[in-house]
């Protein structure tokens, strides 16, 4: 393992250390005083898809996790804007808040936040044969939530209670399915958007990615059966064409 | 038909980084955590525009207004012989008790500055002027100025306040105002610039301010012709061509002149839509409905962030689907806003909560005794 | 409901040429040729026909004409044909008026108002048949200036540069999707790209693995709003990453490909399940402001480790040459720039007909504002929409460009005749379909061969004519509107393009 200091560096600064540890073979690196540096993770494509663990320690800046290819990032401590932009394989973990655009477009890997996200969570997120995006948040989201998601699959947890406040939810979705632990109103979700209750399925759905919620945050002490046992709604789209008829012929 | 009948207005374009700090009990601080704050946002902006506004910086001229002038010109004499005309302007229609250059570092890395000068002033008002209301006066007196008098530009008139403001990083900008030096404010706001051209026009920085509101902005206002046309009715001149103006000139509008509170304000800044209005009770709806009705120019279309900076207040907002980030942070006594969350992390790695605000739901911080800097 | 809208085209078949071998029938993918067994006549619906010519061009014994209808309504300046049609369809139907290719409309075509200089007596023309002509060109940053050190006659370069791409002539093919077009047609584009030294462009419907080996390296891959079949291998394998912002033919929206266009092959390519629509927001929804656009453009740097030129396109609107300015300093490398006549797949009508505005202004309002603010150095500009000619590429040059993108004209290459049904996706000419049956129409060895002759001759026509001006390398000619007059202008509009009038 190996330590770098970011204090006094420049986010290409420290996006070329990491790079050049990759290429060194270095599979484990911890990120100490990391302030506002971004898109930490993004550098490390290989044509040899070699995968490294990033913790890091601060706040990492905008974009963390962009494009990321099958790495895995722990962050202890807040995330901010754009996490996971794009990201197509590996997996990240947020110990405390992210902010907007959280997941925006990812297709692949999971990602984890303790606490809330802030607006757009999950837009345009998709899937593709065995390539399916997780997103697990403990908290709950602000306003436009799994807009135009096309797949994948998002849980919101409310551990904290505060209820989901957040609107717009879903406009545009065409794919995929969000879990919310709690209730939501019809006004708040999209016009292209089926609340509907949990099935089988669903159920063994949540039954898997909420045990890697709880497993990713032991400091919380949560237990699975407490939080799987309280009322789930699933947000589903009515359609995978959504705009097949705002045409004339 | 001549090309200057035609409605050729220049808006600049610009996006941003900004921050604030305050002290809600009123205990003033230097300058130098948010030049740091706002360095670490380096990258958001392109180093053609920085500025600050500081409150509580002149308690010892706390009853006078303090203007802040610029003079432009291409030579030094040019700049002074501005001067020359603005002092003339000001003998004759206002009390000068006090007024300097306001110092600055020739170390700092800044282009083309122009004489930046200071005064501490009183209005004096003459015959029908004496029915309009001091800060009525102030309004007319620097809109006059800013559109008459060539080269000269006042950019900060408020009392017991001051913005600083001009091209290059604001980091650099602080230095060369030497606000971590020479200055103690219980708020200080920033702004980091990234125009998408290069005049290199000291007064299309941010803050903009009249009276003592001061807004920095992140984002580009997509109704900023309506916005202005509506504003120009009420006798303000937007002459800075640059769309952050209006908020300023919206603010003087709706909190000084027709004193409707800050909650109201968000709201006809931003307004909720009508989805969201459809689904309130009667009265609610019909409140927003009719401000909506009423205020419609004054919606500020399009992606913005803004900290609004008052006399004992500083107030966050996003417009109305929060297209631009904002984080609001406290600890302790301290208040923080910011685009980033690193910012405030580096000058207070602990912070007591940490919320990004709902798209047109502004966060209001107000000095827990407004009395400490008033009196 | 009835429909009250005339049939577009009128189709007559000379009985005594046809001889019933039912090749129309078989040609037409929107069925508008029958075979009557009974009387073993052909029967054409003229309400089908979408005028593509393709029956006409294909009949053995040259039995068809297919010419605009000749029923008209009582003529009228103001309620034309085109405007009483358009609004009875949507009173049938509720929806937005769909079309395909570029705006149709007549606004000026300052191309066709531009007239070029050559030289006589003071400076000798060049034959570039004998003489050197060189057309090669690198897009990408260049430094303001070279910081060179000199050690016992060892000159070092100290400067760095970043990347560029080298085109050997300044013609590329514009974004075209895998998906709005067909694998044949998408090929063809690559394989002629590599052939003539120059590049495709992925468009943002991804780049199928396959290819990414073979063709990486004359590709310019595109990240668009819906980030389809997006990867860092995808990112990695091209020359280049294009961050599509906004296109000429719809600037301001976003797009969809509907999913009957999403076959298994292109659901692959974008990594998206086979049948759903592919859906393109209308902005980034990473991008909300300038410093958001530099926060990507960093980002796909990173991604690419720094080894690629990033290009940025943008419709040409009203305020794009402040916009261009902020690309350029939010560390964009190329500025693609697309005018009002760009094409498209698919878009609504009454955006491509009413936004944006000519890349000719465009163009020249752009070079100039870069150049005043001294960092016209720090980007290429490629310019797109409406290049039809090799006149029309040197005079983009000419004002300012460094090269252009074609779209419309690679496509007529291929066989298109612009009838606007892209959006149907049953392309006649197995250009804009993804339907086996007709993409199997369009031989990649030939049109291949049909695009690298269009380059090819297009490029000796610039030949001919830089050195008609006495120019043997096209660096010279870029934004030297000196070498440019305007015919029948206003004088506003010379202002605009910076340029004197024939005589001045």
């Amino acid at each position: 393992m190996i330590e770098i200091d970011a204090g006094p560096l420049k986010t290409r600064e420290l996006n070329d250390q990491l790079r050049d540890m990759m290429l060194a073979g270095i599979q484990k690196v911890v990120i100490r005083n990391v302030c506002g540096q971004r898109y930490i993770g993004t550098r490390l494509y290989s044509p040899d898809h070699r995968k490294m663990e990033i913790e890091i320690f601060g706040t990492p800046g905008n974009d963390l996790a962009a494009f990321l290819y099958g790495h895995r990032i722990t962050v202890h401590g807040n995330a901010q804007d754009g996490v996971g932009n794009t990201m197509d394989q590996g997996e990240v973990v947020v110990e405390g808040r992210a902010g907007d655009v959280l997941g925006f477009s990812m297709r692949g890997g999971r990602i984890f936040v303790r606490d809330n996200c802030g607006y757009r969570t999950a837009l345009h997120m998709k899937e593709y044969e065995d390539k399916l995006p997780v997103l697990v948040i403990g908290g709950t989201s602000q306003d436009f939530l799994g807009e135009y998601m096309a797949g994948g699959i998002v849980i919101l947890l409310d551990l904290y209670g505060k209820g989901h406040k957040g609107n717009f939810m879903g406009t545009g979705m065409h794919g995929g399915a969000i879990y919310l632990r709690g209730v939501v109103e019809k006004e708040q979700v999209g016009s292209q958007v089926e609340i509907s209750p949990l099935d089988k399925l669903d159920r063994e759905i949540l039954d898997r990615y909420v045990s890697e919620f709880v497993e990713r945050f032991p400091d919380l002490c949560l237990s699975k059966e407490e939080i799987l046992k309280d009322e789930f709604v699933k947000l589903a789209p009515k359609s995978k064409r959504p705009y097949s008829k705002i045409y004339a012929y | 038909m001549p090309r200057i009948r035609r409605e050729l207005y220049n808006k600049e374009i610009c996006a941003c980084s900004i921050f604030g700090a305050m002290n809600r009990d009123g205990e003033r601080f230097t300058g130098k955590g948010v030049m740091l704050a706002i360095a670490n946002m380096h990258v958001r902006g392109n180093g053609l525009g920085g500025g600050f506004a500081a409150y509580g910086i002149y308690p010892e001229y706390k009853d006078y207004y303090a203007f802040h002038l610029m003079f432009t010109g291409n030579s030094p004499e040019a700049k002074r012989s501005a001067k020359v005309g603005f002092d003339a302007f000001l003998c004759e229609n206002f009390d000068v008790v006090s007024d300097e250059e306001i110092p600055h570092s020739d170390e700092a890395v800044v282009s083309d500055p122009p004489l930046i000068w200071r005064y501490f002033v009183l209005p004096r008002k003459q015959g029908e002027e004496a029915l309009l209301s001091d800060e009525d006066y102030i309004v007319k007196m620097v809109m006059r100025v800013n559109t008459e008098i060539e080269n000269a530009h006042v950019f900060s008139s408020g009392k017991n306040m001051g913005c600083f403001k001009g091209v290059g990083y604001p980091e650099d900008i602080g230095e060369y105002f030497m606000l971590d030096k020479l200055y103690s404010a219980y708020t200080w706001t920033v702004h980091g610039r990234f125009p998408t051209n290069t005049q290199a026009w000291w007064g299309g920085a941010h803050p903009f301010s009249l009276l003592d509101t001061t807004v920095v902005h992140n984002g580009e206002i997509s109704s900023y012709g309506t916005n202005r046309w509506y504003l120009e009715m009420y006798g303000y001149a937007c002459t800075l061509q640059t769309d952050t103006e209006v908020i300023a000139y919206a603010a003087d509008l709706l909190m000084r002149r027709q004193k409707i509170p800050i909650e109201i304000v968000a709201k006809i800044l931003a307004p909720p839509i009508w989805n969201s209005i459809d689904r309130m009770d009667e009265k609610e709806k019909k409140l927003l409905t009719t401000l909506r009705m009423v205020y419609g120019s004054l919606l500020m279309n399009g992606p913005f962030a803004i900290i609004i900076g008052q006399t004992g207040k500083m107030i966050g907002l996003t417009d109305r689907i929060r297209l631009r980030p904002i984080t609001a942070a406290t600890r302790g006594e301290m208040f923080y806003l910011s685009s980033e969350e690193a910012s405030i992390r580096l000058i207070s790695p602990k912070l007591d909560s940490v919320r990004t605000p709902n798209g047109g739901e502004p966060v209001v911080c107000e000095l827990n005794n407004i009395r400490t800097v008033l009196e | 409901m009835k429909s009250f809208v005339f049939p577009e085209f009128e189709i007559t078949r000379d009985e005594e040429k046809c001889g019933q071998c039912r090749g129309c029938e078989r040609q037409c993918s929107f069925g508008t040729h029958t075979y009557d067994p009974l009387t073993d006549r052909l029967i054409s619906d003229d309400y089908k026909c979408a005028g593509c010519q393709r029956c006409v061009i294909f009949c053995p014994k040259d039995a068809i004409v297919v010419r605009p209808t000749q029923s008209f309504y009582r003529p009228n300046a103001s309620w034309s044909r085109e405007k009483m049609d358009d609004l009875k369809k949507q009173a049938e139907t509720g929806g937005v008026i769909l079309t395909g290719c570029g705006n149709d409309k007549p606004f000026r075509i300052y191309w066709d108002h531009i007239v070029l200089n050559a030289s006589q007596v003071t400076n000798p023309s060049i034959d570039p048949l004998r003489e050197p002509m060189e057309l090669r060109t690198f897009l990408g940053a260049k430094p303001d200036l070279m910081d060179i050190s000199t050690t016992n006659g060892d000159v070092e370069i100290k400067t760095e540069i970043s990347p560029n791409l080298m085109v050997e002539t300044p013609i590329l093919f514009s974004a075209m999707s895998y998906g709005a077009i067909s694998y044949n047609a998408f090929r063809s584009l690559a394989t002629a790209a590599r052939q003539s030294g120059t590049f495709f462009n992925t468009g943002e419907g991804g780049l199928p693995k396959e290819m990414r080996q073979e063709f990486g390296k004359c590709a310019i891959v595109q990240v668009a709003s819906g980030r389809f079949g997006i990867d860092a291998e995808y990112l990695n394998c091209a020359s280049a990453v294009e961050i599509k912002v906004g296109q000429g033919a719809k600037p301001g929206i976003g797009g969809h490909l509907p999913g009957e266009k999403v076959s298994l092959e292109v659901a692959a390519t974008r990594m998206i399940p086979v049948g759903t629509d592919a859906i393109s927001p209308a902005p980034h929804h990473d991008i909300y402001s300038i410093e958001d656009l530099s926060m990507l453009i960093t980002a796909l740097k990173e991604a690419t480790n720094y080894e690629k030129p990033i290009s940025v396109k943008i419709a040409a609107v009203h305020n794009f040459a402040a916009i261009g300015s902020g690309i350029v300093r939010a560390g964009a490398d190329i500025i693609a720039i697309d005018g009002l006549r760009g094409g498209t797949g698919a878009a609504p009508k009454v955006i491509r007909d009413n936004v944006g505005i000519p890349i000719e202004l465009a163009i020249s309002a752009l070079d100039r504002r870069l150049k005043n603010e001294g960092i016209r150095n720090r980007c290429s500009i490629i310019a797109a929409g409406g290049i039809r000619c090799s006149a029309d590429v040197i005079k983009a040059i000419a004002l300012g460009a460094d090269a252009v993108y074609i779209g419309s004209a690679a496509l007529i290459a291929m066989g298109c005749t612009l009838c606007q049904k892209c959006y149907t996706g049953k392309c006649n000419w197995g250009i804009c379909t993804q339907d086996p049956r007709l993409s199997g129409r369009l031989n990649v060895d030939i049109a291949s061969q049909r695009l690298t002759n269009l380059i090819h001759a297009w490029s000796h026509e610039i030949s001919e004519m830089l050195g008609g001006m006495g120019i043997n390398a096209l660096e010279s000619l870029r934004g030297n509107r000196d070498h440019l007059r305007g015919v029948g202008l206003y004088e506003w509009e010379m202002d605009v393009l910076g340029i004197k009038g024939a005589g001045e």
